[in-house]
């Protein structure tokens, strides 16, 4: 069976939905010719024109603006936001713009817009390059975060994205660039619906990203102590899913959730607000496993300790639960 | 600089778009602006306007001359101070007073208010409470207008050429040569503070020199000045030679907004400027050119009129219910 590499399938989302709809535009800094820093859209420019995908300067804040602009004129822009630490650059626009039109225009026109930006740490990148700028937009009402952990997901929820009528932050962690994976089976992945990726009676845990990678993992080595985790990929960060996580819950009695970020401000404690809110009688425990108040740091060593990796995990839920490791 | 300006209008008067009788409905539009402030100005003192208000009276030459120049399907946008560039595009008065008074029939339906007006039926893209906004939503608009065959406009402030946002979409438009005219309407405060002492360089206009841009410098309470300028800079961007930034020198007859009563602006200063009232000028142009001063006080009675109605009208109308307005967070 064929596989898929992440970013292929992020390339070809974005080549399939420019074929398929002339509104649609891909730009972006060094996204055109050079193919992208981290080579996920290489050939784009060669096979459409220079009307559809092209190099912008490196001006984050009037590439958000001009898409924006563009949106309620007739286009439906996909852009790059190189790396999710730069997003702090083109907020305005997203956050006073983009995120505001639907409503604030009651109605007469939504912004067809697309933002991706690689993030996350474990690259070794440092304090800014390593972020991932989800949180900085889950409260604000009228855009979409999508965040896929595989490529099936990356190419049918980048389809989705690309269709949807609304501005959608599109997260891409970096550690997952090179991850292959099964081809998609159905075309395209809906948004705001999360995934049980493992089925398991004695916990849920919940995670995005590189993150629900890590949790497969942690899942295989707690099988071996005799327990069985459920695995839920949340793949949207708004609107939230929170229906699914009740739903597995309701089945395991505990919840954990792994986000790579800080308990304080991240989407976890979003979550599972919700879930003491509407799930409390189900719940038996529920915790969260973040990073370090710290930004991210450089040294490997450093680095590594302060990302949630599947050891970590796996250790987090021995501990709660008091079964010692097997080996 | 006005002498010449006259002589001008009065040897173009016989080219189409450029006759006293069109210059008298320009000159009409510009008096519905004003009056619109002044309404606006006491409902907002009777607590019928909620929040804050940026008013542009003074300044009305500007959208005006502009949107002259303007197809209806060519794309605007304004600012915070946007009463002007809504109702020189083409914004109904009746459904933009409505929209100030918070009421359903409101061209938002009463989710905008004062600072974000948005039209897209004439073009209006939006008005921008943040500044610069415009800026960016109009070299947006323009991607979409090079594909269209049609052209847009950005109004900002004198302020908002010390934002990100000028300098990052100016450098964008030029580099792929967008079909957008940059409508600096410089009324010499940024806010509370003399553009002068917070400005490098002295003008804005020569701004758009390091970006290989067209530009110039326009006396912004002379109409007939605007629109030649306007119609130049229009022309360019409609015929594929890229943008223009336009400064238009004006000034506003109000504070800020409703809570600054401009105390920091010298009294010989605003003498100086009320004597230039662009309505004024407008007025003594077209009596120069021919027409009798029946002819502007009809005019002057048709605009305070249909004022009236509008003002009346969304008084009338009701305010948005909270359980019918079912508003969503996106579009399914």
């Amino acid at each position: 069976m064929s596989e898929l590499e992440f970013r292929t399938a992020i390339r070809d989302a974005i080549d399939e939905e420019i074929e398929r709809d002339p509104a649609v535009v891909f730009f972006g800094e060094d996204v055109a010719a050079p193919g992208g820093v981290f080579m996920t859209t290489p050939g784009l420019h060669d096979k459409h024109s220079q009307d559809r995908v092209f190099d912008t300067p490196i001006s984050e804040l009037a590439m958000a603006g001009a898409a924006f602009g563009a949106a309620v004129t007739g286009l439906r822009p996909v852009i790059e936001i190189m790396f999710g630490d730069f997003m702090a650059l083109p907020m305005d626009s997203l956050v006073n713009q983009s995120a505001k039109f639907w409503y604030v225009s009651n109605e007469q026109a939504s912004v067809p817009l697309v933002v991706r930006s690689a993030v996350g740490a474990g690259g070794r990148f440092g304090a800014m390059h390593s972020q991932i700028h989800a949180t900085w937009f889950q409260g604000i009402p009228g855009i979409k975060i999508v965040a896929p952990s595989n490529p099936a997901d990356a190419k049918g929820l980048l389809k989705s994205a690309i269709r949807d009528d609304n501005p959608v932050i599109f997260l891409e962690h970096k550690r997952l660039y090179s991850m292959k994976g099964p081809e998609p089976t159905e075309e395209t992945v809906p948004l705001g619906k999360a995934a049980v990726v493992r089925e398991g009676a004695d916990i849920t845990i919940v995670s995005a990203l590189r993150g629900v990678r890590d949790a497969l993992d942690a899942a295989e080595d707690l099988a071996g102590d005799g327990i069985d985790a459920e695995v839920l990929d949340i793949r949207s960060l708004r609107p939230l899913d929170h229906e699914t996580v009740l739903e597995s819950v309701a089945r395991t009695n505990r919840v954990m959730i792994v986000e790579e970020g800080t308990r304080v401000g991240g989407w976890a404690g979003n979550l599972l607000g919700i879930l003491a809110a509407e799930g409390l009688h189900d719940l038996d425990d529920a915790w969260i496993v973040a990073t370090d108040d710290t930004p991210a740091p450089y040294s490997p060593t450093l680095e590594d300790a302060w990302l949630p990796a599947g050891a970590e995990i796996a250790a987090a839920v021995r501990e709660r639960l008091g079964v010692a490791a097997a080996s | 600089m006005a002498g010449t300006q006259t002589e001008r209008a009065r040897e173009h008067k016989d080219r189409p778009g450029e006759s006293p009788a069109e210059y008298l409905d320009r000159y009409g539009r510009m008096r519905l602006i004003r009056r619109f402030e002044q309404e606006i100005h006491g409902l907002f003192l009777k607590g019928e306007v909620h929040g804050t208000t940026h008013l542009s009276a003074g300044q009305e030459a500007v959208p005006v001359g502009v949107c002259s120049a303007l197809e209806p399907d060519d794309y605007a946008a304004g600012t915070y101070r946007g009463h002007g560039h809504a109702l020189a595009k083409g914004t109904d008065p009746e459904a933009l007073a409505a929209e100030m008074l918070g009421r359903a029939t409101g061209v938002c339906g009463g989710r905008a208010g004062s600072m974000n007006v948005i039209d897209l039926p004439n073009g209006l893209v939006g008005c921008f409470g943040i500044v610069g906004g415009s800026i960016a939503a109009a070299t947006g608009a323009a991607m979409s207008a090079q594909r269209q065959g049609r052209v847009a406009v950005a109004f900002f402030g004198d302020g908002a050429s010390n934002q990100g946002y000028f300098h990052e979409c100016l450098n964008w438009a030029q580099v792929f040569d967008l079909p957008v005219v940059y409508v600096c309407e410089n009324n010499f405060y940024g806010e509370f503070t003399p553009m002068a002492s917070v400005t490098a360089g002295g003008e804005i206009g020569i701004r758009a020199a390091s970006f290989g841009m067209q530009s110039q410098v326009v006396d912004g309470n002379d109409l007939w000045a605007v629109r030649e300028a306007a119609l130049e800079a229009v022309g360019r961007a409609r015929g594929g030679e890229g943008p223009t930034l336009l400064e238009c020198q004006t000034y506003r007859h109000y504070g800020h907004s409703k809570s600054d009563p401009a105390k920091y602006r010298p009294p010989d200063e605003v003498e100086r400027w009320l004597a230039r009232d662009p309505l004024d000028l407008a007025r003594a142009r077209l009596l120069d050119l021919g027409l009798s001063d029946d002819d502007l006080a009809s005019k002057d009675a048709e605009i305070d009129a249909e004022m009236g109605r509008a003002i009346e009208n969304a008084l009338a109308a009701p305010y948005p219910d909270p359980e019918q307005d079912s508003g969503t967070e996106f579009k399914e």
